[in-house]
């Protein structure tokens, strides 16, 4: 039986979203972490609200490139370690799209979800109501971004027994311009300028890495798993 | 047509030639960097604006042009082995990437250096800066994403890879003074006209660079002989070159 590319990509797709909300402890989870980190800024800071708005954009950030790479940690590796991933490998569908089914997936049920529930901690930061939007735009242009990102490194790091640390250090350099990017939009919106460039630079990003991204991170799998 | 190729690409041919190279090319970037040293921190007029401070650019410029040309050396060694399976492209990726690295740090603390009495700063988060520092970061990724594996082929080419997705950070050093207001200044040489620099200051730099470029060469020579020794230590042939 031959499937189509979009009736892989829908099957593939739908297995991952199922078996993620099959064990929603392991959702939650990136999602408290986000949670704990920004709260360990104003404790180790100041509680001060003036002091915590300058800084609320770069805080945000930081909390959830941390989140996503904790769990981007996972993306193969149950997969792989079962020996799922070597029969997708196999079964002929482009690589590329079976890695681009999966980190959609991921993104889905964890950068999306950061996105919903940044305004909680944009207010609890102090960031204006009015910057939100920019807020949630760029994260989440920018976590889709990470997610791809993050899927490379993945990919390269799924066969290793302690890649978790290497992980970081793969992509934590790559995503830095994500970071500048996506702080300064906020922050933008926050002085009431036009965030606009920052906007369109991280939308160029995403573009980019969903286009180039599951193709890297395809032939990075099929080195790993061969 | 291409066995000629295949032959000089094989591990004991790069042996044999890497070593006669390497003490050449070695000489020539002595003479080359002891010319340019001489001519630049003593003949070249001091700069109407930063005195003699400019004179680090005699160190830093090239160090920070060989820490981007050893990336892209690294990243289309590795794609060549990747791509045809030449594996002596992975030898010379492994052993391209610490100097790079080496010339990486070299630039950060140069510029640093210069910083101090141009800006008043040892260091600025500013955009040429900041990139030249996350390619240090993309030159320890890549040398550890090799050692992580058991298997050195699988590592060799897991590293080839991350160099490749590594190279959009490149043209991002290039443009990052043009692109954003940077306090670094822009490009003085390699730009189209006429250079924007008089011709005493200029002829040391030249000379610096050509030095440097001879000396990378050089001791990727040197380092590539260990790399293909260490990696074919089971064969034949070196056993033979070993015992000679």
């Amino acid at each position: 039986m031959t499937i189509g590319l979009s009736q892989a990509l829908g099957l593939v797709l739908r297995r991952e979203l199922l078996l993620s909300l099959r064990r929603p402890d392991q959702l939650l989870q990136p999602l408290v972490f986000f949670l704990i980190v920004t709260t360990l800024f104003p404790l180790s800071l100041s509680p001060e609200l003036s002091l915590l708005r300058d800084m609320a954009p770069g805080v945000l950030w930081v909390a959830a490139l941390l989140a996503a790479l904790l769990s981007l940690d996972g993306l193969f590796k149950a997969d792989a370690d079962d020996g799922t991933l070597e029969q997708l490998v196999l079964s002929g569908i482009p690589l590329g799209l079976i890695v681009m089914a999966k980190t959609l997936a991921h993104w889905l049920l964890s950068g999306a979800a950061l996105v919903v529930i940044s305004p909680l901690v944009g207010m609890a930061l102090g960031i204006p109501v009015s910057a939100f939007g920019t807020m949630m735009l760029s994260l989440a242009l920018g976590t889709l971004t990470l997610s791809w990102l993050g899927a490379i490194g993945a990919a390269l790091t799924v066969g290793l027994k302690r890649g978790s640390m290497l992980l970081s250090l793969i992509v934590l350099p790559l995503a830095m311009p994500l970071l500048i990017f996506g702080a300064s939009a906020t922050d933008r919106a926050m002085g009431g300028e036009s965030p606009a460039g920052a906007l369109y630079l991280l939308g160029a990003l995403c573009v980019l890495t969903t286009t180039l991204a599951p193709l890297a991170a395809g032939a990075a799998l099929r080195i790993t798993l061969e | 047509m291409w066995t000629w190729f295949y032959r000089l690409a094989s591990p004991p041919s790069v042996y044999a030639l890497s070593g006669r190279l390497a003490p050449w090319l070695l000489a020539a970037a002595a003479c080359l960097i002891a010319f340019g040293l001489v001519d630049g921190l003593a003949f070249a007029p001091p700069d109407y604006q930063q005195g003699d401070a400019f004179r680090i650019v005699y160190v830093h410029a090239p160090s920070a042009w060989l820490s981007t040309f050893a990336y892209m050396l690294m990243a289309v060694a590795g794609a060549i082995a990747l791509i045809w399976r030449i594996k002596i492209g992975h030898a010379v990726a492994a052993a391209a990437a610490p100097i790079g690295a080496s010339f990486t740090l070299c630039t950060l603390l140069s510029g640093s250096l210069w910083g101090k009495p141009m800006w008043g700063t040892f260091w600025a988060w500013d955009p040429r800066l900041t990139s030249e520092l996350i390619l240090l970061f993309l030159y320890f990724g890549v040398m550890s994403l090799r050692q992580a594996f058991e298997d050195p082929a699988r590592g060799d080419r897991a590293a080839a890879l991350l160099a490749i997705v590594g190279v959009v950070n490149i043209p991002i050093i290039k443009f990052s003074v043009t692109w954003w207001n940077s306090l670094h200044q822009g490009a003085t040489v390699a730009r189209f006209g006429k250079p924007t620099m008089v011709a005493s200051m200029l002829v040391p730099l030249l000379v610096m660079f050509a030095g440097f470029m001879l000396f990378f060469v050089g001791v990727l020579c040197v380092r590539l002989r260990a790399e293909v020794l260490n990696r074919e230590r089971l064969a034949t042939w070196v056993r033979e070159a070993v015992a000679t």
